[in-house]
């Protein structure tokens, strides 16, 4: 009796647009606190270093010195979604990027060498997929088999650092696209086509839906009909080949590879995605809040070496921030169950 | 209408035979639904019905016997078989996804496509055509987590119709709904019955099934019993059916609601102005020694919120506690235990048993916990109480060694309770001990609390069969929308006369 | 004799024993012992010694994971333990010093006390994910310890620090009392009191146990509490084996293979039944598996490799799948969801109201 009558006296006095849009958007407070933090960040840092921060360079630079993280954190994104997590990403990166630098530096050339690196990438996340999937493995232990195996790898390919000559390869990273003080390199291209074809794929397609749904409740996709073992295994192999397109970019910007590259990096990941609003139950989330979580991740750290700080002040900031929106998505999650 | 029996079936099922380690789980049972009709599957726990819906949802494999659907044979193998093959299953608990929209949840995997991608201006239209046709007007766009349970379950039904689902199964739909939304429940039921959609019915309420059945199937301890149109099968010759003897265990019971209660002294337990902004609205309550208080009240309407309160299971915000007169801080179970109350939950998977453990270290824990984990209750006096209430309260299997896990509810209830009588309690709470459980552990259960309180123990109990509540309390407090609104003398009140106070007291023609 | 083979220990003690036959074969030196000066030499002994810091952080673990949580940031806290233990020595100016050192390892293991009190608040009272809620002090704890030393690699020549890990006590390594103190204290407390069976009554059911009277909360905390000074226990011993505090090197991994050690010994990550013994046998199976690696000439960073297909094996064998298949081959044939659900029917509410 009640939930009809107050359903029909909601629909008489008509909700307000805030009510509308809380009901529709309620999950993407998040983000929005994630862009609050960026412009708050760059403010604060433009007032303290006397407005020589936010100049076209620096944040040409951003966007350049984290397209690795970038990647890996949309490939994080997919897996987070889901309700899972992938440990191996840095692991993986930096096995990509050696096997990449060691085929190179062999000859091999690069039309070989690049899908190579994509391919050894997507295979250690699609073997992370099958034990989770198949074998009821915990994401956590079935990636952190990832992460050994990759790292194992890494130095299985070589136990040093190899130069890399190819000039097609030193080319996603020298070039600069500029406009005005702007510019923007390849690399910068790759990371924010990923970031395109990852939103397009999460929002616009039935893959990305199931990944939103399994995130929901895997029980209830399942027994919708939906495809949950091909989406769960999916969003491992994503991972696995961003894992190995970081490589690629982190190679191309280092200018070679190195089998100790990466170490801690699926932390940084895993950050960067929480402080961009995904929750880490899945379900709740989006891949541009994952943008915003890597520039946030790439302003502090920015604003630390511009003040000369240590950097051991950038893990402790970040773990601070980490903090703070894990607390803040607590209590968002608490309300919303609450409500219910 | 009921529906012609000369229609051609749209679900046969022949022969189904399913067989669990140990257990016969479905012998030989003979199963058929035809178009149009909304079809009630009853039997007590136990009797198959679930087995019966996993078999036909592809969910358990069948060892033998054939499924024919529309005339065509078929093997399900996963659920989306079985949806493909137009047989979409609402589960009680409402299996959407509460993070998604509600159009959303209507459309998810078949969502119209435009150019590669999803067309979500054609996926909203098409969701809020679909929900039109069911007369549910909310918004498509929308999370679902912000509607009733009653809601997300039409939204459910919604989503089977737009899988065009010829066969749609209402497993326990009703038990987490108010009177209302059964009604609006039901109006939805009809219309898709008129639109030849067959209806598989389950639930334990048997007015409702009265109510929207055109045809009943019994099962009883996994085989048939028989198939009956409504009308030829009286409430009474169901129940027997059912349960396949009469009432006898239940009806030969001893009332102890006319036992006299001394309420002249100290209360054991009193609480006063109890309540919790949102939650329930401050109430008194009294329990002497020896007393049965029952507490009744339709689901929802504070009657666990009131107790929980009281055990401090959630904190109240309003209110006091006395217990033997004297003040009690009562802020955590742990301090509740202190005061020798001891409260058992209604949901006893989630809140109650602890699964994985056996039934010896089940009925220890309440002990040790009390006693704190540097004390451990020695093997000895471990062995002598576990012993001593398995043999009291008939628990099976009688191995302290099984796991609590693999026992049926009834058996897990017989547990917890002796968990709880293992403390000494002074006052025990139990909140709907007999719900899901099968006659003899039902009867076992009204039987021990009626001695425990003959000899000086405290209970409040709460139960939704209002005949139980009835025969054990001599008092009973009346709950409803989340308020206190009387208390009667059951020897003063019969069966109707409760529920007529339940419903309208306060508005009038308060009995 | 079935009930053997399927102790839940049978496996891993095989594990253990066929790394042992394999190493006895190849280097017939794995099982001989010398005497030198009174003190025991070989390869078992080095493995007993070597592997304390990991035993340490496995036992705590153990109970951690019990109850249904994960603490991933025992590598920071054996980091920040070290940077703590070393700072105070090195400016104290007296750094043979046996009171100095005492209280260094004090301080040491007050300050990893904290961080685990810190975990466990934000585990039981917050109410956070424990791999979420460890995370953050797994980030922050590195650089927590990089701001103690100052950044620098803090390294000290302190005799009685040294002893720590390298000393020797009545023939054997004094590292590998610790480890047997450790684990016969936890052992003791855990099964001598009730600790154990109501640790794992929350892991099992959380709710269930609080409203039994249980204090979930107290015991939560606890183990997080436990882990922090075992963690920060390693992290002395790490420090004093290389005598020196390297904030980004102490326990780096190291929660890896803690856990790897109790999922080989047998404790399930959804946290309940744990087995003490069988995260003992399991460390010790890490610690033997590496020195094999070792022995094979292969260069260490390579190990990781063997790890993952340790760990694939592992899971593998003990998924539900494999179990199922293999239950199959034993008896006649169970039904398809026999695993997932007991054949009981009982029908109890979601709950979703509340």
């Amino acid at each position: 009796m009640t939930a009809m009558a107050t359903r029909i006296q909601e629909r008489a006095s008509g909700p307000s647009f805030l009510q509308t849009f809380l009901s529709r958007h309620g999950g993407m407070m998040p983000t929005f606190a994630a862009v609050g933090i960026l412009l708050l960040l760059f403010v604060g840092a433009e007032i303290f270093l006397r407005g020589d921060f936010i100049t076209p360079r620096n944040i040409s630079a951003l966007l350049l010195d984290n397209a690795y993280l970038l990647v890996l954190a949309v490939g994080m994104t997919f897996v987070i979604l889901t309700g899972g997590i992938d440990l191996s990403v840095g692991s993986v990166m930096a096995f990509s990027g050696i096997l990449g630098a060691k085929l190179l530096a062999d000859g091999v050339p690069a039309v070989v060498a690049v899908p190579a690196m994509l391919l050894g990438g997507a295979a250690i996340g699609l073997m992370i997929g099958i034990l989770v999937q198949y074998f009821d493995v915990q994401p956590f232990i079935a990636s952190l088999a990832g992460l050994f195996l990759g790292r194992g790898l890494a130095y299985v390919v070589s136990l040093s650092s190899i130069k890399v000559e190819e000039s097609s390869l030193l080319w996603l990273q020298s070039t600069r696209i500029r406009l005005g003080d702007w510019y923007i390199t390849p690399t910068g291209l790759i990371a924010l086509g990923t970031v395109a074809i990852a939103a397009f794929v999460l929002h616009l397609t039935r893959f990305g839906r199931t990944v939103y749904a399994i995130g929901g409740s895997e029980q209830s996709a399942r027994l919708m009909g939906l495809k949950v073992a091909r989406a769960k295994v999916g969003v491992y192999v994503i991972s696995g080949l961003c894992g190995g397109l970081a490589g690629l970019v982190l190679t191309a910007y280092s200018g070679a590879g190195y089998p100790r590259n990466g170490i801690g990096t699926e932390l940084d990941a895993i950050a960067a995605v929480v402080i961009g609003g995904t929750i880490l139950t899945g379900g709740r989330g989006y891949v541009i809040g994952s943008m915003i979580g890597v520039f946030v991740y790439g302003t502090i750290k920015t604003i630390i070496s511009f003040m000369g700080a240590e950097q051991s002040w950038m893990q402790i900031i970040v773990g601070a921030l980490l903090l703070l929106f894990i607390v803040v998505q607590r209590a968002i999650v608490a309300r919303s169950e609450g409500r219910r | 209408m009921p529906a012609d029996t000369e229609v051609p079936p749209i679900v046969e099922m022949r022969g189904i035979t399913i067989r669990f380690p140990g257990v016969l789980a479905l012998d030989n049972v003979d199963f058929t639904l035809r178009p149009g009709e909304v079809h009630s599957l009853m039997g007590e726990n136990g009797a198959g019905k679930s087995t019966l819906i996993k078999a036909l949802t592809g969910v358990y494999a069948i060892d033998s016997g054939t499924i024919a659907v529309a005339g065509e044979r078929r093997t399900f193998h996963t659920a989306a078989d079985a949806q493909e093959a137009g047989i979409s299953t609402v589960y009680q608990e409402v299996n959407l996804c509460a993070n998604l929209t509600v159009g959303e949840n209507v459309m998810l995997g078949h969502e119209p496509r435009r150019g590669g991608g999803i067309d979500w201006r054609a996926t909203q239209k098409e969701a809020a055509r679909h929900m039109e046709s069911l007369g549910l007007a909310i918004d498509p766009r929308s999370m679902l987590s912000s509607h009733s349970i009653a809601i997300q379950q039409l939204v459910a039904i919604i989503r089977a119709m737009v899988l065009e689902a010829k066969v749609l199964i209402l497993d326990e739909p009703t038990s987490s709904l108010d009177r209302g939304e059964v009604e609006q429940l039901f109006e939805v039921i009809r219309d898709l019955r008129s639109k030849g959609v067959a209806i598989l019915f389950v639930s334990h309420f048997l007015d409702q099934v009265y109510e929207i059945s055109d045809r009943i199937t019994v099962l009883r301890n996994g085989t048939l019993v028989g198939e009956h149109l409504i009308e030829e099968l009286p409430r009474d010759a169901l129940v027997t059916k059912m349960i396949g003897r009469e009432l006898e265990d239940l009806a030969t019971l001893e009332k102890s609601s006319h036992r006299a209660i001394d309420r002249s002294g100290t209360p054991v337990v009193r609480a006063e102005g109890l309540g919790k902004r949102g939650v329930l609205e401050p109430a008194d309550l009294e329990v002497y020694e020896g007393e049965v208080v029952g507490i009744a009240g339709l689901l929802g309407s504070g009657r666990t919120e009131l107790v929980r309160l009281l055990y401090g299971a959630d904190r109240p915000d309003a209110g006091q506690v006395e217990v033997q007169g004297a003040h009690a801080k009562v802020h955590s179970p742990r301090h509740a235990i202190d005061q020798r109350i001891s409260f058992s939950s209604e949901n006893r998977r989630a809140e109650g048993v602890v699964a994985d453990l056996t039934v010896a270290e089940n009925i220890v824990l309440g002990m040790q916990a009390r006693q704190g984990w540097v004390r451990k209750v020695p093997k000895k006096d471990q062995d002598a109480v576990v012993a001593e209430y398995i043999e009291a309260l008939g628990v099976r299997p009688a191995n302290p060694q099984a796991l609590v896990g693999n026992l049926s509810g009834g058996n897990q209830q017989k547990v917890l309770l002796a968990r709880w009588l293992a403390t000494a309690p002074q006052l025990l709470i139990l909140d709907e001990p007999t719900r899901g459980i099968d006659v003899g552990a039902k009867a076992d259960i009204q039987k021990k609390v009626s001695e425990l309180s003959s000899q000086g123990l405290s209970v409040i109990f709460i139960s939704s069969e209002l005949e139980e509540v009835l025969r054990l309390a001599q008092r009973v407090a009346v709950m409803r929308d989340r308020r206190k609104i009387g208390e009667l003398d059951s020897t003063q009140v019969d069966l109707d006369g409760l529920i007529d106070y339940i419903a309208n007291a306060g508005e009038g023609s308060a009995a | 004799m079935r009930s053997i083979w399927r102790h839940r220990l049978f496996w891993p003690v095989v594990a253990l024993l066929t790394l042992i036959a394999v190493n006895s074969i190849a280097r017939p030196n794995f099982i001989k012992f010398r005497v030198r000066d009174g003190e025991l030499f070989g390869a078992i002994i080095t493995i007993l010694r070597d592997s304390a810091p990991l035993m340490l952080v496995a036992l705590g673990m153990t109970i951690v994971i019990a109850t249904r949580g994960i603490d991933l940031s025992v590598g920071a806290i054996m980091a920040v333990s070290g940077a703590v233990a070393l700072t105070i020595i090195d400016n104290s100016g007296d750094a043979g010093n046996l009171g100095v050192v005492l209280i260094a390892v004090v301080a040491a293991l007050l300050v990893s006390l904290v961080l685990g009190v810190w975990n466990g608040f934000l585990v039981s009272v917050l109410g956070i994910q424990p791999i979420i809620a460890t995370l953050v002090l797994m980030l922050a704890g590195r650089g927590v310890a990089l701001l103690i030393t100052g950044g620098f690699i803090t390294t000290v020549n302190s005799e009685p620090f040294s002893f720590i890990a390298t000393g020797y006590l009545f023939v054997l390594p004094f590292a590998f009392f610790i480890s047997v103190a450790a684990i016969t204290v936890i052992g003791l407390v855990e099964r001598r009191t009730a600790l154990g069976v109501l640790t794992e009554a929350v892991g099992i059911n959380p709710e269930a146990s609080r409203l039994a009277g249980v204090r979930s909360r107290g015991i939560i905390w606890g183990a997080y509490i436990v882990s922090g000074t075992l963690a920060g226990l390693a992290g002395i011993l790490y420090a004093s084996n290389i005598r020196a505090a390297d904030a980004n090197a102490a326990g780096v991994f190291i929660e890896l293979y803690a856990i790897l050690a109790v999922v080989l010994g047998g404790t399930s990550l959804n946290g309940g039944k744990f087995s003490i013994a069988g995260t003992v046998i399991g460390v010790l199976i890490i610690q033997t598996l590496d020195s094999t690696i070792l022995f094979l000439g292969v260069p260490s960073a390579q190990s990781p490799v063997f790890f993952a297909i340790v760990v694939v094996v592992v899971v593998v064998v003990q998924s539900p799948r494999i179990r199922n298949a293999i239950g199959r081959m034993s008896r006649s044939r169970q039904p398809k969801a026999a695993a997932v659900e007991p054949p009981v029917e009982d029908k109890q509410k979601a709950e979703v109201t509340r």
